[in-house]
């Protein structure tokens, strides 16, 4: 699994990646109460705002945290958002991305460099 | 900026492990461990414990009642002078224009007038009763702490402390002993639901707070549950519902006006900014506060603009507070729209992230309250 500094995780699985967003995060942003997610299939750039969730406190936006293709998105979220806080990185997850280069995984923090960003 | 001010209960909220945020010159805590949402719908089921103790008590002192309440009348568009012994009522005082200064609860207890004001609005608010108040005794009770204690299990949890308690009703005042300590109790607050209100000396005020957490039926409470329960109760925060630019008329706040103060009255206007809001009360407003139901699930937060239609560019109005109401289980805002938008059941849109979103305008409150009348 690896971590971006806005606090995603992606896990590969397949030739996919799956993305969502951190324990740490979700304790940060509270209980979810809104997700708004793109419509899949959906081209996006490295810092595209995909995702709008709303928080008991306030509004935030996701990022595509590389260049690809958002395949499929977790629409049990949508209808259950305090799933992210419960399983930030199981159930909780956001969206399945096809990388451009998948490659780029390599430049994203590991488990450590993520941690120590967080303490 | 300088320092913040703590509570008598900040060592407390810190153990329990409370965040804590900068609120009105204090640091208080705006959740606990359990989170928002947990915390809310425990108070709405059990019951909740809040520190309220940055807010301003006041004591008004004169000859007797009556002459401090015909004084307190000249601040406020209240039946001071009417209010029977032990009882409290809501207020607010407000302005040459007939803005709202603050709100306000303020109860008659015998020998004197006691007040609750806002924590952000104390200071002002105690300068003006002492240069509006004649002859009248301003008090500033820094010796004591106020606890809110709300939720359907509270008369229960409060009764086994201090025996009395469950005799009082909606909006009674009444002086509870526990374990030799005076508590000052008033039956209100501020989520919708039966609760009191506890005035307790500083020294106690922590061991009271202890003694009411030890029952499985309380929770502690931060700021951010708060919100959220004050807004599914409709009640203004003042700051953001309501201002020194919104008359009691525009606030939809006139039920707190009673018929003695008003045109034909007994003691008719004599309050600042009667003429203007006595006007307003016979010919209308040009807006109006309401409550807003999003059909969807997006909260519509406070600055969002409203809108007739999907395209028009003219705003009819802005939301002042929005959140997600966990016990609506859906959004919910309150705001100000234009006189001829204002009716129950308009259809009306929001700016959300530069989409129009529809609104619906809703009687308020968005959940029924369970007072104990």
């Amino acid at each position: 699994m690896k971590f971006t500094e806005e606090h995603e995780w992606l896990l590969p699985e397949g030739d996919l990646v799956v993305v969502g967003i951190t324990a740490h995060a979700a304790e940060q942003l509270g209980d979810l109460v809104f997700v708004e997610l793109p419509e899949a299939p959906m081209t996006v750039s490295k810092d595209d705002e995909v995702v709008v969730i709303e928080s008991v406190k306030a509004a935030s936006d996701i990022m595509a945290p590389l260049d690809g293709e958002i395949v499929e998105v977790n629409e049990a979220i949508v209808d259950n958002p305090t799933l992210v806080n419960e399983d930030p990185l199981g159930e909780g997850w956001f969206f399945k991305m096809k990388l451009a280069d998948p490659s780029e995984m390599d430049g994203l923090l590991d488990e450590a460099a993520y941690k120590a960003l967080i303490d | 900026m300088s320092e913040l001010s703590r509570t008598p209960l900040y060592d407390l909220h810190v153990e329990l492990g409370a965040k804590m945020v900068p609120f009105a010159g204090y640091n208080m805590p705006v959740q606990y461990p359990l989170g928002v949402m947990k915390e809310h719908l425990f108070c709405r089921a059990n019951a909740g414990l809040f520190d309220v103790s940055h807010m301003g008590q006041v004591i008004l002192r004169g000859a007797d009642y009556s002459d401090v309440a015909r004084a307190f009348e000249g601040l406020v568009p209240m039946d001071v002078l009417g209010l029977g012994l032990n009882r409290q009522r809501y207020g607010f005082f407000t302005n040459d224009a007939g803005g709202i200064e603050d709100d306000l609860m303020f109860a008659n207890r015998g020998d004197h007038l006691f007040v609750v004001v806002n924590a952000a609005c104390k200071v002002a608010d105690i300068a003006r009763m002492k240069a509006g108040l004649s002859g009248v005794e301003v008090i500033e009770v820094t010796d004591r702490a106020l606890l809110a204690l709300q939720g359907p299990k509270a008369e229960r949890v409060l009764e086994a402390l201090a025996p009395g308690a469950a005799e009082m009703r909606f909006m009674d005042v009444a002086t509870l002993s526990w374990n030799g300590v005076d508590l000052w109790v008033s039956r209100s607050g501020y989520t919708g639901e039966d609760g009191y209100e506890i005035s307790v000396p500083n020294a106690n005020a922590a061991d009271l707070a202890r003694a009411l957490l030890a029952s499985d039926d309380v929770e502690p409470i931060g700021l951010g549950a708060r919100d959220s329960l004050r807004l599914e109760a409709g009640l203004c925060l003042y700051g953001n519902d309501i201002d020194a630019t919104t008359t009691p008329v525009e606030a939809a706040l006139t039920w707190g006006i009673q018929k003695a103060r008003r045109t034909g009255g007994d003691r008719a206007g004599g309050f600042p900014g009667a003429e203007q809001i006595l006007r307003e009360m016979a010919e209308g407003a040009t807006r109006k506060r309401v409550g807003l139901r999003p059909e969807g699930r997006a909260p519509m937060r406070a600055g969002t603009l409203l809108y007739a239609d999907e395209s028009s560019d003219q705003t009819i109005g802005k939301v002042t507070s929005g959140a997600f109401g966990p016990s609506i289980e859906g959004p919910m805002s309150m705001g100000y729209v234009d006189k001829d938008q204002s009716a129950t059941g308009t259809r009306i849109f929001a700016d959300v992230r530069g989409k129009r979103m529809p609104a619906e305008v809703v009687a308020m409150p968005f959940l029924p309250a369970n007072f104990k009348r």
